[in-house]
């Protein structure tokens, strides 16, 4: 294995990023050891659990499927880009209002792949939404109260509009 | 008490934090001078290691150190007996062979770790296995249970006559004489099969030695860091004020992550002190499906014994149950399956024999379910096959037999996991179960659904089932609550935390009887710097155990507050209130003292009271009861499937469920849902499949497939049926619920399966079922 190293530039976040990194760098590893993004997390490495999923140029994809290299002019959001503690995006809200959450482990993959389905889907029947979300486990919920909960941040976001 | 929190849907505290990237898992920490540590396993079940070259990898840049079995000289001896033998139980045999934690001249199961790498990062550390020479005599491997446990089959341990881990046989009355005045014996041979607790973080451990204080931090996603305080202790000879364990959050448990004496919680700080260095491991998903432990997989030779009316007069199990290459986690999973075999109907004979057997797998331990599952399943089938022979409704025959609420409590004569007699302390059996037959509406289903849908062609069937969780077993957990100068209140407690919501749920105890806001009550689980008592997180028992303590140490506390405030304002107790974080006088609100100053005054240097008399607004308290409770229940499901296809569609589930009093009907519910997608999960998906040779086939979740939301019930509805008698169970009146949503989905949906297809001889003997096997099953009916 060559050790050489390649220079990237991503955006990640909205903040440019130039780094050196070997080629074979996986771009989960690369976010979470590299820049310290912790939020995006590692379940199987093969690209079934979800738990890695980020939005690549605004498409929901598993961080553990691209190397970090590929990355290389893209831009890059992750669980940081949403809410924080303090104020949480409305999606993040209903999460906690509904408890579509218990280990936390899942969340932020479940959250990366709904933010950019709720946008397209402003209005999803159930059914849509389990069929949105059925890329990603979940150990915990049951899937139950997450899907009440994407009703939920839908029914705000209308009343909003 | 006001109860302005115990008992609401409170929304949980730490979520904000999690649902923002804001919370560390073991491998969000990173220590100074880390190393990467990967181990090299093995590709064989059954093998005798003739040699193991790594010089190889050494000459590797980037690598530290490797290291073999023969590296850790007198370090290396087979690990503790995590769980004892049921010595109470007379006449049991068990054969303690206990996990090594690195294979040394014989391989026993395919992911044994063979050699430990140590370099700069992990891709290094996994580039140098290709530098690894390994050398091994491959043996057959001991796969099947009935095979294994012959005296002719091949030896996991070459020591033992045979593949015995254990023999237990516990009778109740007298089955063989019942049987002489049956009407009807009934004699059947089912599977449980063998599935993955797969929680979504992997396992993890970082070892890191400080030379210059003499101490070890250790951060581990564990579901019992006090026993890896205790067995770090004990394996390098420090006392335990020298290891300080820390379980950050963790991303679920299931059962597996109890399991200590695997390679890393005994190898890793042993060599984090040989090299002063922090070591850091982080499990992939294959080595979790290969070498972390897993459950089910027993063989059940049933036989039931019955009047002409559908009378039970007895019940007979032998069964096979696979512990894999070792058994440090002693009986527990067959204990428990011969205790909720016999733990919902009327049930006066009952033999049932345990023969538990080594085989070259991974090891077993418990998994949400915990054997409590496999004695459920094989009751409730065997009562559907009593039905179908008697020619009784499966609806009449259970209600027959089931419980009355004045039959409990009742010693069911049978000793569990626990090591005492199983007592079903409370609740209404019958109660539940007509519960469910009212909700899923089952005559409208019978006469009008299920008619309907047959004349459209359409197979739609229901099943309808009994089940028991036992839960919040001892021995003990404590707790300890200290107010702060600040007003803020601590909680802290030896348990550990895999999603369970106890920051919040401990707290709703405490912000009630302290009559503070519970955003002002902080609860630290499982960091043996904090609180050093407990057994560990397992068995449904942290609301029970952990919760009845954390009343019991804030009625102390709470004395405490009165008494100094008595003295402070030289008012009698009997004159004070509680108001919200702060003591008052009753009928003069104005004249108030905080809670915070308080805790000043509670300490003789400048306060109140006297020297010699226990400080702070800090109190301890344990509770340990003398049996577990039984948490108990019903699930009806109505089951749909493409006769073509051969995919079971759940189009309805009822769950009702009795834990006792709730502490947070939110969590209650969520834990219940989170369980019942196992138990789907479990029976029409997830399967651990070993060929003859003892490899593991389906490890990464393309193989091992796990129930996602397109795959849960149309429509879902839990309903909480408490019986008087439940709500006394302990000082809180709490049941366990963590694992009853995992135990009925199996029985009812074979049940309804079947009832799909009642009008042709579809007879289902297995646990788990995909639609290529339901389709064989078919073929033969």
């Amino acid at each position: 294995m060559s050790n050489k190293l390649f220079p990237i530039t991503v955006t990640v976040n909205g903040v440019e990023y130039k780094r050196e990194v070997e080629a074979r760098l996986l771009l989960s590893d690369f976010l979470r050891h590299d820049l310290g993004l912790l939020g995006t997390h590692v379940g199987c490495e093969h690209g079934i659990c979800g738990a890695c999923t980020i939005l690549f140029d605004g498409g929901a994809v598993r961080s553990c499927l691209i190397f970090a290299v590929q990355a290389n002019g893209h831009e890059i959001r992750t669980v940081e880009s949403l809410g924080t503690p303090e104020n949480l995006h409305p999606l993040q809200q209903s999460f906690h209002e509904k408890h579509a959450l218990q280990c936390g482990f899942c969340t932020p993959g479940f959250l990366m792949t709904l933010v950019p389905f709720l946008e397209e889907n402003p209005h999803p029947s159930d059914d849509e939404i389990r069929e949105a979300i059925d890329g990603n486990i979940c150990r915990c919920t049951g899937y139950e109260k997450i899907v009440e909960a994407v009703q939920d941040a839908a029914a705000k976001n209308s009343q909003a509009k | 008490m006001t109860e302005k929190y115990f008992g609401k849907p409170i929304k949980r505290l730490e979520d904000k934090f999690m649902l923002t990237g804001n919370v560390k898992y073991v491998d969000d920490i990173e220590v100074p001078g880390q190393l990467h540590a990967a181990f090299l396993r093995s590709d064989y079940a059954h093998a005798r290691i003739l040699k193991i070259d790594a010089s190889e990898a050494l000459k590797r840049p980037g690598v530290v150190a490797v290291y073999t079995a023969d590296d850790f000289g007198d370090f290396w001896k087979p690990g503790p007996l995590q769980v004892p033998p049921p010595t109470a139980i007379p006449g049991s045999q068990f054969n303690a062979r206990t996990l090594v934690p690195i294979a040394k001249d014989k391989i026993r199961y395919s992911g044994e770790v063979l050699a430990v790498v140590i370099a700069e990062s992990r891709y290094i550390a996994e580039d140098a296995f290709d530098d690894i020479i390994v050398d091994v005599d491959p043996l057959p491997a001991v796969v099947d249970l009935e095979k294994g446990w012959e005296n002719t089959s091949v030896l996991v341990h070459d020591d033992l006559p045979s593949n015995m881990a254990a023999l237990v046989k516990q009778e109740v009355g007298n089955y063989e004489e019942a049987k002489k005045n049956a009407d009807v014996v009934i004699s059947k041979r089912m599977l449980i099969e063998h599935v993955a607790a797969a929680a979504m973080e992997n396992r993890g451990f970082i070892a890191s030695w400080d030379e210059r204080n003499q101490e070890m931090t250790i951060w581990a996603g564990t579901q019992s860091p006090l026993t890896i305080r205790g067995s770090v202790s004990r394996a390098l000879g420090l006392a335990e004020s020298q290891i300080h364990v820390i379980t950050p959050y963790i991303g679920g448990g299931f059962g597996p992550k109890v399991m200590t004496s695997l390679a890393d919680d005994v190898l890793l700080p042993w060599i984090s002190k040989q090299l002063k260095r922090p070591i850091k491991w982080i499990e992939d998903r294959r080595e979790n499906f290969l070498a972390t432990t897993s459950e089910r997989d027993q063989v059940h030779h049933c036989e039931i014994a019955l009047k002409k009316d559908g009378t039970i007069l007895g019940f007979k199990d032998v069964f096979y149950h696979n512990t894999g290459a070792y058994d440090s986690y002693g009986m527990t999973v067959p204990l428990n399956t011969q205790t909720h075999t016999i733990s919902n109907y009327r049930i006066p004979n009952f033999y049932s024999e345990i023969r538990m057997v080594f085989t070259n797998q991974m090891v077993v331990t418990p998994v949400r379910g915990a054997g409590r599952s496999e004695g459920i399943f094989a009751m409730e089938r065997m009562v559907d096959f009593a039905a179908k022979e008697l020619g009784i409704s499966p609806i009449e025959l259970r209600k027959k037999n089931l419980l009355r609420v004045d039959e409990l409590p009742l010693n069911t004569g049978v000793i569990g996991q626990d090591f005492v007699v199983n007592i079903l302390d409370s609740g209404d059996y019958l109660g539940n179960y007509e519960k469910c037959l009212e909700v899923i509406d089952y005559e409208k289903f019978r006469k009008e659904i299920q008619p309907k849908a047959r004349k459209e062609g359409k197979r739609v069937g229901i099943g309808v089932v009994a089940f028991t969780e036992g839960t919040a077993v001892g021995p003990y957990e404590g707790c300890r609550i200290t107010v702060s100068t600040s007003g803020k209140v601590t909680m802290t407690s030896g348990y550990s935390t895999q999603g369970q919501a106890h920051q919040t749920v401990f707290a709703q105890i405490i912000a009630d009887q302290l009559n503070v806001k519970i955003e002002d009550v902080r609860v630290i689980t499982g960091d043996t710097n904090q609180f050093a008592w407990g057994a560990g997180t397992f068995a449904s028992r942290g609301a029970a155990l952990v919760g009845a303590a954390t009343y019991l140490a804030a009625q102390k506390v709470r004395a405490k507050i009165f008494s100094t405030a008595s003295k402070k304002l030289e008012v009698p107790e009997d004159e004070l209130e509680l108001c919200e974080g702060s003591v008052c006088v009753k009928g003069q609100p104005e004249t108030t003292i905080p809670l915070g100053t308080l805790a000043a005054l509670a300490n003789p240097m400048r306060g109140v009271v006297e020297p010699g008399v226990e400080p702070g607004l800090e109190a301890t308290a344990y509770y340990g009861p003398p049996h577990g409770s039984t948490g108990c229940g019903a699930m009806g499901v109505i089951v749909s499937i493409d006769e073509e296809t051969c995919k079971p569609v759940i189009e309805r589930m009822v769950m009702v469920d009795d834990c006792g009093t709730m502490i947070n009907p939110l969590i209650v519910d969520g834990q219940l849902q989170g369980g019942i997608s196992m138990g789907i999960g479990n029976t029409l998906y997830e399967r651990l499949v070993y060929d003859e040779n003892g490899q593991l086939v389906t490890a990464s979740f393309m193989d091992y497939l796990m129930p996602l939301a397109t795959d849960m019930p149309k429509k879902l509805d839990i309903v909480h049926n408490h019986a008087e008698s439940s709500l006394k169970v302990n000082p809180l009146g709490i049941k366990g619920v963590g694992e009853a949503g995992a135990i009925p989905p199996g029985p009812a949906i074979v049940q309804a399966l079947e009832d799909a297809f009642q009008d042709t001889k579809l007879e289902i003997l297995e646990s788990n079922l995909s639609p290529s096997q339901i389709y064989e099953y078919l073929k033969k009916a």
